[in-house]
């Protein structure tokens, strides 16, 4: 092994590594923000809506990440859709996490005991303000294990935005591999940069869990 | 005669085809105690939550102080804010509790107050903090359910729905969910509600409240109301086999 290339190398993987964190970061904002819509629409939109957000669910995660950046980047000029490659990047990886955050969501509602509900409409409270005051606090609460684990798999989705230029770690580990045919340096890398941001997350998940169930756990 | 508090009149109840109320009559007085007993599944719950339409009936009437509940006219459907008004003045207590664990008991006395009242925060915690005063838990008003006995939050339940001063009270099986040794304290605290002449409609497995707080009892078996009378008619002189046979296997479980 040859760590001296790092010292060339070593700018343009950090740099790649902040892209990296800024698209799962950015990547996993929005698609928990999409995520969270389509849980609610399906809870209370009619039934046609439904259907629509069903169907739009089906064909995502029916259908492998890398196809979906090439219909997006190469496909979308086609109809009009002109995205440099890291917005094109952002909105792949939030449309390819909505479903999975709102079918995470729509369990976490569903986890609600339907009581708590009633005990709300049955003090005359308007259904905006019980999902706003009941459904979401606690269905976010129970939601949140589920979520720190899919945005823990989103972190390596990130590399699959490579493909089409985003300059994120994966890109700038293929360009030092291709240049130097340091493979199993770059590699490692590569490796190690996704064990400590993914070992972090985990971590926050954790700490944050452990905070906001204090009140929620039966203490006897 | 004074006009009835709830006056339930030919109400049909169907799940697919399970007839669940079959043209139930009752009249609850007001400033009364009207207890529901009867065997698991006879449709004491169900008609108690059609009193305030958490379960919608199907056919026939149930008025509230003489305003339809649920229907605009009979077969159309009432606004949800018409819905919410009334339920505004119809306090539930559930068999679950079902308190907000996310809040502590002054916040969920506190919640309705001000996201329905209107009330602001200050108000509002004043008024929750008697209620809870009320039902004996001054001392517990900042714990979170998940601290407290179910005994402690029934009563938490119970003074979330007083604190919206409503004119009925609807008691699902307060007692059922809980320790035996904790049913009295809930008891206690509907007995001093019934004093103070609040208009209540329990449903309750606990034949001695009934027999002892109830100003009338209702019997009900598979969906059908069978006789309304005095705790005494019921209890010492019920005319009708199936109360008979009711009484007797409770007796027969509760004997030792």
């Amino acid at each position: 092994m040859e760590w001296s290339i790092l010292e060339q190398y070593g700018p343009s993987l950090l740099r790649g590594f902040g892209v990296t964190v800024l698209c799962w970061i950015l990547g996993t904002i929005f698609g928990m923000a999409l995520g969270l819509v389509i849980a609610l629409v399906q809870r209370y939109a009619p039934r046609f809506v439904g259907w629509i957000v069903q169907a739009y669910i089906e064909v995502i995660r029916g259908t492998p990440f890398l196809v979906q950046l090439f219909v997006l980047y190469y496909g979308g000029p086609l109809i009009g859709l002109r995205l440099d490659a890291i917005p094109a990047g952002l909105l792949g990886l939030t449309l390819y996490g909505s479903p999975y955050f709102a079918e995470i969501f729509r369990a976490g509602f569903r986890a609600v005991p339907h009581g708590q509900i009633e005990a709300a409409r049955a003090i005359g409270m308007a259904e905006p303000t019980i999902v706003r005051r009941i459904l979401l606090p606690l269905g976010l609460v129970s939601s949140l294990p589920a979520l720190v684990n899919f945005s823990i798999i989103l972190t390596k989705e990130t590399v699959i935005l490579s493909i089409i230029t985003v300059p994120e770690l994966m890109y700038q580990v293929g360009r030092m591999s291709a240049e130097t045919y340091r493979y199993l340096e770059a590699n490692l890398v590569l490796a190690l940069f996704f064990w400590v941001l993914v070992e972090a997350i985990s971590r926050v998940g954790r700490r944050v869990e452990t905070r906001i169930t204090k009140h929620l756990i039966e203490r006897t | 005669m004074q006009a009835s508090a709830v006056e339930i009149r030919k109400v049909n109840k169907y799940y697919g085809p399970f007839h669940a109320l079959k043209d139930v009559d009752l009249s609850i007085p007001p400033g009364k105690v009207t207890c529901l007993i009867g065997p698991s599944g006879s449709g004491k719950s169900t008609l108690l939550r059609c009193i305030n339409f958490l379960e919608e009936y199907d056919s026939g009437e149930i008025r509230i102080d003489g305003q339809l509940i649920g229907y605009e006219t009979p077969g159309r459907k009432m606004s949800g804010r018409k819905l919410r008004e009334m339920r505004r003045s119809i306090g539930m207590v559930f068999q679950q509790f079902n308190l907000w664990p996310h809040m502590t008991a002054k916040e969920n006395v506190a919640e309705g107050l001000i996201r329905v009242r209107g009330l602001s925060k200050a108000e509002a915690e004043t008024r929750a903090a008697e209620a809870l005063t009320k039902v004996g838990l001054a001392d517990k008003m900042e714990n979170h359910p998940s601290r407290m006995s179910g005994g402690q939050q029934q009563r938490v339940a119970i003074a979330r729905a007083i604190a919206m001063e409503p004119r009925l009270m609807l008691f699902d099986e307060p007692t059922s969910a809980l320790d035996p040794e904790l049913v009295g304290e809930v008891l206690n605290v509907m007995k001093t509600l019934a004093s103070e002449g609040m208009t209540m409609v329990v449903v309750t497995h606990e034949m001695g409240f009934a027999a002892h707080v109830a100003d009338q009892v209702a019997f009900m078996e598979k969906g059908e109301l069978v006789a309304v009378d005095s705790p005494q008619g019921i209890f010492h002189a019920p005319k009708d086999q199936r109360i008979q046979n009711f009484l007797r296997t409770y007796h027969e479980r509760n004997s030792f």
